[in-house]
């Protein structure tokens, strides 16, 4: 669907806790709409965004949407990459296992289930962010 | 790839600029621009943070956002350059991507 | 140069509008070329016609206008953002089912692969929000 065959590297940088405000949300519909788009995209959660993987999301209560699935869905419109820094989740008090597990089907690999979600220091989250092309912040 | 960082919000309120700062390489430029400007003086809690920031990286603040909240350019630590909006248009060009930490 | 332009916050709320403006206006004056300008978030709140500001208040929808029209740029809403916040144009009130629409000249309501299409197709991808 590109144009003249670009293939660019894009990163989508959340920083933003989910609900609050709607960025987590919006965020996350440019992400699928752009997965059609057939470029090298890459998701990155800092700060406060690393909330937005947060196991057993309720909304029940607030009256708005639970979207939190969807970010289990990624890996369908093979998006594969997503980054989360160690030192958010660090000085947020949390561990991966505080997250939903987010996987994709490699159909090299037979089908094989394997982790999108890898967690990274900032300095290997810096270095990536470096080789991106274009990098939508929200 | 040398990347263009802009920041806009006061280090006093949100922590965009210290990510920033964690997540640029050597070599990077920064831009602060709206509110983020007043992280550009020197004296602040924020000023030792910036200025060895400013050892590995290249430090701009944008200055009709200065003026316009009466920041005096005498108090601009050292070593960080102040710009208009067509330098600005030009470190957009001279960087490989823009990144803006909002 | 070709760039794209992002904006992710309404006008007179936050001065991301403003910045936004100054660059592109800047940008143009140097010769470079604005591939487009996408409007996302509250952003989509630039293009209604319907802003009075106080007299001696710029007027930053009507500036948008006026810069689109001066260098045929091509100002786009998100029609989901739009949407939600009540910008339509009169093709969406109509099958919408709504008494009027709002949208401002120059500006044109679409979906969110014209933001993807605008990164992939512009050198450079400048964003201002909050």
């Amino acid at each position: 669907m590109s144009e003249e065959g670009t293939i660019k590297k894009l990163m989508y940088v959340n920083r933003k806790a989910p609900y609050g405000t709607i960025y987590a949300l919006e965020s996350l519909e440019v992400v699928l709409i752009g997965a059609a788009f057939d470029q090298q995209v890459s998701l990155a959660f800092v700060d406060d965004g690393v909330y937005q993987l947060a196991r057993n999301q309720s909304t029940d209560g607030i009256g708005m949407k639970n979207f939190s699935p969807t970010y289990a869905a990624l890996g369908d419109y093979d998006v594969r990459h997503i980054y989360v820094e160690r030192e958010s989740l660090e000085t947020r008090g949390l561990t991966v296992e505080d997250l939903m597990p987010l996987t994709y089907e490699d159909e090299d690999d037979d089908w094989a289930e394997k982790d999108s979600l890898r967690v990274v220091d900032s300095r290997e989250l810096a270095a990536l962010m470096s080789e991106q092309d274009v990098v939508l912040s929200f | 790839m040398s990347l263009l960082h802009t920041v806009n919000k006061s280090p006093f309120e949100r922590n965009g600029l210290q990510s920033c700062l964690r997540l640029a390489e050597d070599g990077h430029a920064v831009l602060l621009i709206e509110d983020a400007v007043v992280a550009a003086l020197d004296g602040t809690e924020h000023a030792e943070t910036i200025k060895n920031s400013a050892e590995r990286l290249s430090v701009y603040v944008l200055g009709p956002d200065l003026d316009a909240r009466g920041l005096p350019k005498d108090r601009i630590i050292d070593g960080i350059e102040v710009v208009d909006y067509d330098r600005f248009v030009a470190l957009a060009c001279e960087h490989d991507s823009i990144q803006s930490w909002l | 140069m070709k760039f794209g332009i992002l904006v992710n916050e309404g006008p007179y709320q936050h001065q991301a509008s403003d910045s936004a403006y100054l660059f592109t206006r800047a940008a143009l004056a140097a010769g470079h070329e604005v591939f487009r300008i996408f409007f996302y978030h509250d952003g989509v709140n630039n293009g209604t016609r319907l802003t009075v500001p106080p007299q001696d208040d710029r007027n930053v929808v009507d500036r948008w206008s006026e810069l689109a029209q001066e260098h045929s740029l091509d100002l786009v809403l998100c029609v989901a953002a739009a949407q939600r916040r009540g910008l339509l144009d009169a093709d969406e009130a109509k099958r919408h089912k709504k008494d009027a629409d709002n949208i401002a000249p120059g500006f044109r309501i679409s979906g969110l692969g014209q933001l993807i299409e605008a990164a992939i197709q512009s050198d450079r991808l400048v964003t201002f929000g909050d």
